[in-house]
């Protein structure tokens, strides 16, 4: 249960924006979460609603977009994606892979006013 | 009032892979190399670094930095065998982070040879956070059973060597030991595997040897 410090993490880049950008609040805030991030979605929503109360956030809403693992292999170059582990490729059965998505936890963007 | 939309693709882990870089270099430009052990609770972390500590210390200088939620106990333990070390308390958090192991990097005396970081128990949230190490442990006890590579993939993904812990209770235990490695190395391919015991001393040297060879092979580079 890290997701509360990436919260944290998420609040420092909005003031940094918020800094640069010179808007008043903000509307929405966009996260990619790949399956592999190591975050769980719901709590991370909840970390944010927690996290949010008295900040430039406070009315903002959390758009989650999840995404599935996708792995090229490395023996026949097969690219696919999968929900769960481990990760075999379904061409030649080897689980020499490359992960290609899946594992990142990025703030793609931001809807603010004023 | 106006409203508009701004793309922003900044990476959540980005301030703390930053730190972690950075650690990276300053370990790099001393020669000391870091291993960051995760496990779950109770697989057995700080007897294993106790162990490596007598085979390997004090031919080869070294530093222990103990993360625990509370008490330092642990570092006490390494202490008591003449080891430097340090004790993050992280006050409920259930991982270190890169800024944790940056505010003791600087007390860290020359020279160190090894330095461990044992992360807080916990097979899930230390798996995010590179803490700037040059190998990372996943531990994995006997009486935890089998199902832990698949239960918990993202800390076998990312570590570059599997130890089995307490390999003397094997007998006692119905615990499949081929089983566990093939299915760690579905997981990752490319995981080196030892089997020890704190107890009876079994693989621990060869796990010191694992250590000064990767040591050697990476003051041979210049990443």
């Amino acid at each position: 249960m890290h997701e509360l410090s990436l919260i944290a993490s998420l609040f420092e880049i909005l003031e940094t924006q918020k800094e640069k950008e010179g808007f008043k609040k903000i509307i929405a805030v966009q996260l990619r979460c790949g399956l592999l991030s190591g975050v769980v979605p719901e709590c991370l929503q909840t970390a944010f609603e927690i996290y949010k109360k008295d900040t430039l956030a406070s009315e903002a809403r959390l758009i989650l977009e999840v995404v599935p693992v996708k792995f090229k292999c490395r023996f026949c170059g097969q690219i696919e994606t999968a929900q769960d582990f481990p990760l075999i490729c379904s061409q030649c059965q080897r689980s020499e892979v490359e992960i290609l998505e899946g594992t990142e936890l990025t703030l793609i963007s931001l809807e603010v006013e004023g | 009032m106006s409203r508009k939309e701004i793309t922003i693709l900044e990476d959540l882990l980005s301030s703390n892979k930053k730190i972690a870089q950075d650690i990276r270099l300053y370990l790099k430009a001393k020669n000391i190399f870091s291993i960051n052990l995760m496990s779950s609770p109770g697989s057995g972390k700080t007897s294993l670094i106790e162990k490596l500590i007598e085979e390997l210390f004090p031919k080869h200088p070294i530093a222990v930095i103990e993360g625990d939620i509370e008490t330092d106990l642990d570092a006490a333990r390494i202490k008591a065998k003449g080891v430097p070390a340090w004790s993050i308390t992280t006050g409920g958090a259930c991982h270190l982070e890169a800024r944790m192991i940056a505010q003791v990097l600087k007390e860290i005396s020359e020279p160190t040879e090894f330095l461990f970081i044992e992360n807080v128990g916990n097979l899930v949230c230390p798996a995010s956070y590179d803490l700037g190490e040059n190998l990372r442990f996943v531990l994995l006890s006997i009486p935890e059973g089998e199902d832990k590579p698949l239960k918990y993939p993202k800390a076998f993904l990312t570590a570059h060597c599997l130890v089995i812990t307490k390999i003397d209770l094997i007998g006692l235990l119905s615990f499949d030991l081929e089983k566990v490695k093939e299915e760690a190395r579905k997981i990752n391919p490319h995981l080196a595997i030892f089997a020890t015991s704190a107890r009876t001393g079994q693989g621990v040297k060869e796990l010191a040897t694992y250590l000064l060879y990767q040591r050697k092979q990476w003051l041979e580079t210049n990443a």
